[in-house]
């Protein structure tokens, strides 16, 4: 095996009582691709914040090239050739490409000199790598795939010889991760040391050398890629045999309850994000959207929930039509038996500074079972809260605990429990597992088979491939704004994946 | 951390800290009376002398109080809906519009007891009207509420400026005020109950506003604790994205938190205007309304917070008025210092002193800092 | 040729007017490009005045005034750095915070230090800043048009009114042009792109505030150096609101800055000059009518009648790094 390029020894870092890295022993080898997975919280993108000098280890040593560094800032990580680009990019959305390339990087007082050489650095950037993107674009104006590029590029003005990439292919298509892992190669084919940090294990195995599993803070194992399997690798990252399947019975689809047509949502640029879809959901039956994120299925839950306005389209619930184009708010369609489990539950599901209790009530609080006039009815809210928390098996089990303190999973279900035991007719559901550990998972499956099974029409939107194919009756595939395809739940991931990546779609426009 | 700060035992985040913020603004106060040569220890007694030493201190202490009581929950409940209002000065100055307008309308022929409740009407009514043109604009236009309720304040100030010197001077004077009120317009003292303590009150302004801001504080806390229109302001004041979710109405519940911030903010008016000058004359709000935020941000935007931090400026400006007397160097203007300070301390750097008191706490018992559940920690 | 002399002569006061607004509206700029909120500008303008001409008028020197005027100025600027950058205090409390110390301790301070009532003593020849007069405006006095326009309009001011519109194109420049400009847009817009590219957040919001100070501390000098013979309590008056204002309409751009100053310094000069006197068709306006036009139109622009105004994104918010 070459050089190592990277090693670090005995690794540790906590955030107040989270140990987020308990002792990280890792070594990559000059020019390979190494893999890092693990699950949702599992210490990965801390561990790599720290290699770039955007944390300080609490203790352990740090290795470049053999000889032991000190990296307190991102400059010092700069200088060591160290690149990152970030899951959120780190650009400026009004800035040119060329104005963030060279952003940190600007070699005098002046800019004009800066300008004139990255502009033919980057033109020898594309020619050796590819990597083709107008250096005087805007950057807000430029598709995702392409923004990341400039991340890549950014990396590499900096003369990077060891790139870090954070779950890069999370807001890809497949087309454009496919394109991402041949710059990929390309760039390890040059001497570049590439770390991938991902929980995607397909991706570990197309393209890695060696892989390190991160579980709960630390450091399970490191395998050859070829040496190993998805299986291995998965059992490893839970700790256990992965629950692909939850237990379900045959759905027993009754009345259509929810009926969508011709629905078009536009964002707030006026971007068309989704474009004419129509679908209904039955009864006793859950329907999955799968997508690649940012293919807007976020904007079809806004708009069926109320809190986007839809340009136009016809939306029925339990037969009777809804305007969905101006009208319509979340509290009615409430009041009409729509729940809805938000995406974000941290900024719309959830007021984190509330109290558990208060939160047990959002958007049900105009209920009269909660109040007294214009008042709040608090025994009443708190009876109800006590209530949730021993039924979904909330914890801390503490209606008055800020809704901060509780974990993801826990809070979670706290939206869950809130929606879920109105009894609505519809529940819509975003994300339902998200940052979500996995004996809650398991949980949030069973319950919403169990709405299911209580002759609920469910309606699911996932970006994880597994879950969709685990809980729907039924899939959508959404595919830039329009439903390309609907298949059922023996659907391979193959096939999915092709509609995800708009392939059909294409085709069968030609 | 999403939530930078972990929790300190309740005692701590409403007691201690606060006091630590007070006491630090107070320090760089006495500094500043160093540098004009006084003895900031002598100025201090003094101060406390002149506010709570004599029955007729102890009144004009409470009589101060009372305004910034309305001031102070102006502003917090405009924060409740993560609202800055700035413009309580204006509408408190708007508010005396209403206020003189039933008074000089119904003086000679009601007393004070029919008089009262109509100017609380007004008075609210006109504040409200003045804060409801920012709320909407923020509203519906995304203009800057901050920036709109400074403009009002100006705009206020030329409106009455033009109205006190021209229609509503009576003619032949040539004090920009009203008329003065008669009896009917004029409110009952309070100052018996002080005297029940057996002090003397030569002649104080504290009167029957005193309980009408108590009233309100209490109804405040409840609206923002206990109603449904206070659960939907602290939703939006949290998380607008959370209250649209929740189906609250950003233009109604901005509006209506503003048109509530304007109405305590006009009935400010009523305690100096109709309980102590019997008229309304130019500038009387002078710079209560500011006072407001530092009241509202000391109190910790509770009602009780915030009664005891009017209580406490209702001594810094009596206290303040016996310190001109005894220390010429030091004027009234002394106040507005401790004010921006106490604004400082309290407001901006708030957060200063509680890493090294949360590391004093987790060094004497672990346990009594929570520690935050655990939260993702990767990607 | 009356109409022509009162048009210049409003004109002529139109500059003097805008002259403070068009420096606290740049300074405010800086800061704001820098993704710190600034309505301490009043205050910092206030302590600038005060400081200049109180050093001005004790060392008898126009010079040590305006660098004591910055000095004070830059300190104030320092402690809204320290309150909202190192401890990520609310910006908007921390610049009401600063409005205050300053308004009450210019009126202690001078009380204490020169007991005149608030006022510090009226300056000299010498402590203030005089008139230029340019080379020839003298000779094309009598000339009619361009006599003026040359002798009064461009002629005839103190170093500071052009040093205030030499800043226009220099502030352009270095927003536009400068490794210094490029970061401190940045850091207004994503300041976490500015932290992983190796560069320190908070030093360089503290510079651009630095840079604000400098020039309210200027725009404090040109009111109680050059405008005015000394300071008086609270002669700002509002000034760093409108100059606040005039940032928003110019839509945080160092030209329209400009404009919008000389625009609100041009409602101010015609309120002064009509004052009373009636106008055709309206008839005759109320003084506080065209006081309180700078505010209203200001409200009106606000309210995006005019155009919409976007700020810096990361404007108002302290940066905390985020896992």
């Amino acid at each position: 095996m070459a050089q190592a390029a990277i090693e670090l020894i005995g690794i540790n870092k906590s955030f107040g009582a989270v140990r987020a890295n308990r002792d990280i022993n890792l070594e990559v080898a000059r020019g390979t691709i190494h893999g890092i997975v693990g699950e949702n919280g599992a210490g990965k993108s801390t561990l790599m914040s720290i290699l770039y000098g955007f944390y300080q280890a609490d203790s352990g040593e740090i290795r470049v090239g053999g000889k032991p560094v000190s990296i307190n800032t991102s400059n010092d990580a700069i200088a060591l050739g160290i690149g990152m680009v970030h899951q959120h990019f780190m650009l400026v959305d009004n800035f040119t490409v060329l104005e963030n390339v060279i952003l940190g990087a600007e070699n005098d007082v002046l800019l004009k000199s800066s300008i004139a050489k990255a502009r033919s650095e980057l033109d020898r950037l594309e020619r050796e790598y590819g990597l083709e993107v107008d250096p005087d674009a805007v950057i807000e104006e430029l598709p995702v795939g392409l923004q990341q590029r400039v991340e890549i590029l950014k990396a590499l003005y900096r003369g990077a010889e060891i790139l870090i990439l954070d779950e890069p292919t999370g807001v890809l298509t497949p087309a454009e991760a496919d394109h991402l892992f041949r710059i990929l190669k390309q760039l390890k084919d040059q001497g570049k040391t590439i770390v991938l940090i991902t929980h995607k294990l397909r991706e570990i195995m197309a393209i890695t050398d060696t892989v390190s599993v991160m579980r709960q803070g630390t450091m399970v194992a490191t395998r050859v890629t070829k040496e190993t399997t998805v299986g291995e690798l998965a059992e490893l990252m839970v700790g256990r045999r992965v629950l692909l399947r939850v237990e379900k019975g045959q759905s027993e689809a009754g009345a259509v309850k929810l009926s969508v047509k011709n629905l078009t949502v536009k964002d707030s640029r006026g971007v068309t994000m989704v474009d004419n879809v129509s679908f209904d959901v039955r009864g006793g039956e859950i329907v999955g959207i799968a997508g690649v994120a940012g293919n807007g299925q976020s904007e079809l839950l806004e708009a069926i929930s109320g809190i986007r306005h839809a340009v136009s389209g016809e939306v029925m619930l339990d037969g009777k039509p809804i305007d969905l184009t101006g009208k319509a708010d979340p509290g009615e369609l409430r009041d009409r038996g729509l729940a809805h489990v938000p995406e974000d539950r941290h900024h719309v599901g959830l007021v984190l500074a509330f109290e558990e209790n208060e939160n047990s009530i959002l958007g049900y609080h105009d209920d009269e079972r909660y109040l007294k006039g214009p008042f709040l009815d608090v025994d009443a809210i708190m009876a109800d809260a006590k209530d949730k928390i021993e039924k979904y098996d909330i914890r801390p089990g503490n209606p008055r605990l800020k809704t901060a303190n509780f974990s993801g999973g826990n809070q979670q279900k706290i939206v869950l429990a809130r929606e879920m035991e109105q009894d609505p007719g519809v529940l819509i559901v975003g994300q339902p597992t998200r940052g979500v550990d996995v004996g809650a998972i398991e949980f949030i499956h069973k319950r919403l088979i169990a709405m299911r099974d209580q002759g609920k029409a469910v309606l699911v939107v996932s970006v994880e491939l597994d879950e969709i194919r685990s809980l729907s009756d039924r899939i959508l595939v959404m595919f830039a704004g329009r439903v390309v395809g609907e298949r059922g739940p023996d659907a391979t991931e193959g096939e999915l994946g092709l509609l995800m990546a708009g392939v059909e779609h294409q085709e069968a426009a030609e | 951390m999403s939530t930078p700060y972990a929790k300190l035992p309740a005692w701590a985040d409403y007691g201690l800290i606060p006091v630590i913020n007070l006491a630090v603004a107070f320090i760089v106060a006495g500094f500043v009376v160093m540098l004009v040569g006084e003895n900031p220890f002598r100025a201090a007694v003094i101060l406390v002398e002149g506010a709570f030493g004599k029955g007729t201190g102890i009144a004009f202490t409470l009589f101060y109080a009372t305004t910034f009581i309305f001031t102070g929950l102006s502003v917090a409940v405009a924060a409740h809906c993560s609202l800055f209002n700035i413009g309580t000065e204006g509408q408190a100055y708007i508010g005396g519009l209403g206020i003189a307008l039933v008074c000089l309308s119904f003086d000679s022929v009601l007393p004070w007891w029919v008089i009262f409740p109509i100017a609380i009407v007004a008075a609210a009514a006109f504040g409200a009207l003045w804060g409801l043109i920012p709320a909407y604009l923020q509203a519906k236009r995304g203009s800057h509420i901050v920036i709109t309720t400074i403009m009002f304040n100006f705009i206020a100030a030329s409106v009455m400026v033009y109205l006190l010197v021209g229609p509503l001077k009576p003619a032949g004077s040539q004090a920009p005020q009203t008329r003065n009120f008669l009896a009917g317009a004029e409110l009952p003292k309070l100052n018996w109950i002080i005297e029940l303590f057996g002090a003397k009150i030569r002649s104080a302004p504290l009167n029957i506003c005193f309980l009408l801001a108590l009233v309100m504080a209490f109804l405040v806390w409840l609206l923002i604790w206990r109603t449904r229109l206070g659960y939907e302001m602290r939703t939006y004041g949290h998380s607008p994205k959370a209250a649209r979710y929740a189906g609250i109405s950003e233009t109604r519940i901005i509006i209506t938190a503003m048109m509530i911030s304007g109405a305590l903010a006009g009935m400010m008016a009523l305690n100096p205007v109709m309980g102590d000058q019997h008229n309304v004359a130019i500038d009387f709000v002078s710079g209560a309304g500011y006072v407001g935020i530092a009241v509202a941000l000391m109190g910790r935007l509770h009602p009780v917070g915030i009664v005891l931090a009017a209580i406490l400026f209702g001594m810094l400006y009596q206290g303040g008025a016996e310190l001109a007397f005894e220390m010429p160097a030091i004027s009234r203007d002394m106040i507005v210092i401790i004010q921006g300070l106490v604004i400082l301390f309290a407001g901006a750097l708030e957060h200063m002193f509680r890493p090294y008191i949360q590391a004093l706490f987790a060094s004497v018992s672990p346990k009594s800092v929570g520690m935050q559940a655990v939260k993702g920690t990767g990607a | 040729m009356d109409m022509f002399n009162a048009i210049v002569q409003v004109l002529d006061s139109t500059i003097r007017l805008s002259v403070p607004l068009l420096l606290a509206c740049l300074a405010g700029l800086y800061s704001e490009r820098a993704g710190i909120f600034d309505i301490g500008l009043e205050g910092k303008m206030l302590v600038g005045a005060f400081a200049g001409a109180s050093a001005a008028a004790v060392f008898h020197s126009a010079l040590i005034g305006l660098g004591t005027a910055v000095l004070i100025s830059v300190a104030f600027a320092l402690v809204h750095g320290f309150a909202s950058i190192t401890h990520r205090g609310n910006q908007i409390v921390s610049g009401v915070a600063i409005n205050f110390i300053a308004a009450g301790s210019t009126i202690i301070l001078g009380q204490a230090w020169f007991q005149q009532g608030g006022r510090t003593p009226a300056l000299q020849p010498g402590e203030r800043f005089e008139a230029i007069t340019w080379p020839g405006a003298d000779a094309v006095k009598d000339v009619p048009v361009i006599g003026p326009i040359y002798g009064e309009l461009i002629s005839g001011h103190s170093i500071l009114v052009y040093f205030a519109f030499a800043m226009v194109p220099f502030t352009w420049w270095v927003l536009f042009r400068t490794r210094f400009g490029l970061r401190m847009r940045a850091v207004g817009e994503n300041p976490a792109a500015v932290d992983t590219a190796g560069i320190s957040v908070a030093w360089l919001r503290y510079r651009a505030l630095i840079c604000t100070g400098i020039l309210t501390g200027v725009a404090g000098a040109y009111l109680s150096m050059v405008q005015n013979g000394g300071f008086v309590k609270d002669m700002t008056a509002g000034k760093g609101y409108i100059a606040l204002a005039a940032l928003i309409f110019a839509k945080w751009k160092p030209v329209n800055a400009m404009f919008a100053c000389l625009l609100f310094g041009f409602l101010d000069a015609a309120a002064i000059r009509l004052q009373g006197s009636p106008l055709p068709i309206i008839g005759k306006v109320p003084v506080q009518f065209m006081q309180a036009l700078p505010y209203v139109l200001t409200v009106v622009l606000l309210a995006g009648f005019i155009g919409k105004a976007i700020p810096p994104r990361a404007g108002g918010v302290p940066y905390v790094k985020e896992r």
